[in-house]
């Protein structure tokens, strides 16, 4: 059986492990280079023992901690895993296999030109890369490309889901399918932003065809895209949560008709809500960072739907499993199973972040947390945590089912979890603390003169919590090389979609459709981004010259 | 049965659903009051400014601190990589002080510890924010966002006497 769907679905699953390894290559070097900033905040200076390779320091390391990070395992992971788990789910391989082997070319290539000035310390600009801060224009460049290429696979799976629907009428997409095509409509969408920051202002500045920039308006631009990416990160996240994890638990989901409607708010909401991130900048007026902020507290509702819909599957597998009592069916999860562990491990520290973020959307009690290593200590537990651990959760399972070897160490697995949500728990809870005490983020603490004494009293927990971390990815690794090279062979497991109680039966059409949700997608867009981009292209004055001053 | 079982799933489903729909309000009503009754403001949009003519451009001509009126003050500040000018700031206890920042290069950060002072200090354009002192004492002003290699070393304070 799974010889014949080897057959079927070997370019996927090729594309799957190639992405994968790719993303995992990448995290293992920004990880190691978040330990050499916790060691930093400690005083312990490792930077000038690598100084032939990292020639920048800190500022370098640190770059390479965010773009490898939070840009490449993250894009890389999503599209290897999306195209999977897209044609998996409908039981039907991409309608053009050379238009996902482009993607992952164009991809790569991107990411080729961009390591060039990245490792050359020509590209120590972050991995927001605010102007005028100017880095080389392959940097630009290659960045843009890694967009580019993600954009081919929104394209194969809209002409892979028509030819589907074709051959299946009056059918609904299945579930996992469906949220695939949306993080990629949602993704795609977004990136319109960042796509012409790039092209229009970064890229002909960089190759030195424009004297200066607008650095609002490229700002701006930004985080048209910047926000969403967030949910472009955790939605794959929430896919495996809402269609795997409830079979791991040995249960189902809860409700489909309530995942859909929770994906279709994150499609509408995700985009029109970036200037909440740009509380502090002058520029913009006070009235639309409002109504971005207003809008952001709505799109909190369908993370609430996404709470409710995955505890109460996992509720139901622990009561199927015996559960009793009204929190103590939670003991009779399946807690020796690493891939639900993981992930369920990860949803913990996701509601902290949840209610972290929150408290950054809040408009002026933005101010109290804004730049400061409270961020930092958000996004550990949102990309960090829910995103990266739920995607190592993954693995545990589709490692196995990519190279038909059992997971080499489940007992390793398991400690590998609980030590990441520890030692996030202890940095995050620091760095937040460490925020609201007024510590700047990005920045090298360890040379900064102006450190406070009651700063002092907290930056060891941050290393605490830091080496736990790195201790944890040590285990990851070890346990995944060890799987792929010498596990037990013999795995013979499907994926594990998770039925639910309350499936296609119960969906009404108009939940299986984008071009309505789109619609209303645009005219948000439109009425939430328009005047204030209207207001900055009209106006834009490419003046400011830029500086390298790293 | 399973009649009865379904409702009960709805009851929890409203449960769950009044509370996700009543947080984003509350949240939403604390922010207005805050903002507009309170007076916690945010940087708003008032104004650009060519960094390469700040030395011909009121008020950034003549940085530092002025007096407007009784308990009131006007710092003007330029941020540049990798400081402040002027980089100290005295004022008396009590003072109502409205800072006016600009950037001569990159992009810079703004914040007051202690305070409600949290800006960006943007080359072509100008920040206003402000913050009145009630205890005594230093304050520490650092740059928070990213300006290259010298970022740790900017920072400034405020004295309050």
């Amino acid at each position: 059986m799974v010889a014949e769907s080897a057959d079927r679905f070997s370019t996927e699953k090729r594309l799957a492990a190639i992405n994968i390894i790719i993303a995992f290559a990448a995290l293992a070097v920004g990880g190691l280079m978040g330990v050499f900033q916790v060691l930093n905040y400690n005083n312990i200076d490792l930077y000038p023992a690598v100084k032939p390779v990292l020639p920048g320091g800190y500022y370098q390391g640190l770059t390479l901690h965010g773009v490898l990070n939070v840009l490449v395992f993250t894009t890389f992971y999503i599209i290897g895993f999306l195209t999977f788990i897209f044609a998996k789910s409908l039981d039907k391989p991409l309608v053009s296999p050379a238009m996902g082997w482009a993607t992952l070319g164009v991809m790569a290539t991107g990411l080729l030109l961009a390591a060039v000035p990245l490792l050359l310390n020509q590209a120590t600009v972050m991995f927001t890369f605010y102007p005028p801060l100017k880095a080389s224009s392959l940097y630009y460049i290659g960045l843009t490309l890694v967009v580019a290429g993600t954009w081919l696979l929104l394209l194969n799976m809209v002409l892979t889901r028509n030819a589907w629907l074709k051959a299946n009428p009056g059918k609904k997409t299945p579930l996992a399918a469906f949220m695939a095509i949306t993080t990629m409509a949602m993704w795609t969408i977004a990136t319109i932003g960042i796509a012409s920051e790039m092209i229009f202002l970064l890229i002909p500045w960089s190759l030195g065809l424009v004297a200066g920039t607008d650095v609002i308006l490229a700002r701006t631009l930004f985080w048209f895209t910047g926000h969403p990416i967030v949910y472009f990160w955790l939605l794959p996240a929430y896919i495996s949560w809402y269609t795997l994890v409830p079979n791991h638990a040995g249960g189902k989901l809860f409700s489909e008709p309530m995942a859909r409607v929770s994906f279709i708010l994150f499609l509408i909401l995700s985009v029109p809500i970036g200037i909440h991130h740009q509380v502090a900048d002058p520029g913009i007026s006070e009235a639309w960072k409002l109504v971005h902020a207003t809008f952001t507290f709505v799109v909190f509702f369908p993370s609430l739907l996404t709470f409710f819909n995955v505890v109460a599957s996992l509720e139901y597998s622990g009561r199927k499993r015996g559960g009793k009592g009204w929190l103590t069916w939670i003991f009779s999860l399946p807690w020796g199973k690493p891939e639900f562990t993981t992930q369920v491990v990860a949803m913990l520290l996701f509601a902290f972040g949840g209610i972290g973020g929150l408290v950054n959307a809040s408009y002026n009690l933005n101010l109290v947390v804004h730049n400061t290593s409270w961020v930092s200590g958000h996004f550990h537990l949102t990309v960090g945590t829910a995103v990266a651990l739920s995607f190592m959760g993954i693995t545990y399972w589709l490692v196995p089912y990519l190279t038909g070897r059992h997971l080499w160490s489940r007992k390793m697995a398991l400690t590998q979890a609980w030590l990441w949500f520890v030692g996030m728990g202890i940095f995050s809870h620091f760095m937040h603390e460490l925020g609201l005490r007024g510590m700047p983020r990005r920045t090298m603490i360890g040379g900064a003169p102006y450190v406070l004494d009651n700063w002092k009293l907290l930056l060891p927990f941050t290393m605490i919590g830091g080496l736990l971390m790195f201790a944890s990815a040590a285990l990851y690794y070890f346990n995944i090389i060890m799987t792929i090279s010498a596990g037990k062979k013999g795995y013979n497991e499907p994926v594990p979609f998770a039925k639910a109680l309350s499936g296609p039966e119960d969906t009404p059409a108009i939940l299986d459709r984008f071009t309505p949700w789109l619609a209303v997608a645009a005219v948000l867009i439109l009425t939430n981004y328009g005047p204030t981009l209207f207001n900055l292209v009209t106006n834009a004055r490419l003046n400011i010259p830029g500086l390298s001053p790293w | 049965m399973r009649d009865n079982s379904k409702f009960v799933g709805y009851l929890f489903e409203v449960a769950w659903i009044l509370p996700s729909v009543a947080i984003p309000i509350v949240l939403f009503v604390s922010v207005v009051i805050t903002a507009f009754a309170v007076g916690i403001r945010v940087p708003t949009d008032v104004g650009r400014v060519d960094p390469q003519a700040l030395a011909q451009t009121a008020p950034f001509d003549n940085p530092g601190i002025r007096e407007m009126a009784p308990g009131v003050y006007e710092a003007t500040v330029i941020a540049q990589v990798f400081m402040f000018t002027p980089n100290s700031i005295e004022v008396p206890l009590g003072s109502k002080v409205t800072f006016t920042l600009t950037s001569r290069d990159v992009v810079h950060g703004f914040k007051i510890e202690g305070t409600d002072v949290n800006g960006m200090v943007v080359p072509g354009q100008i920040t206003k924010v402000t913050a009145t002192f009630r205890r005594p004492g230093e304050y520490l002003i650092v740059c928070h966002e990213y300006c290259g290699g010298g970022h740790q070393a900017m920072f400034g304070k405020v004295i309050v006497k």
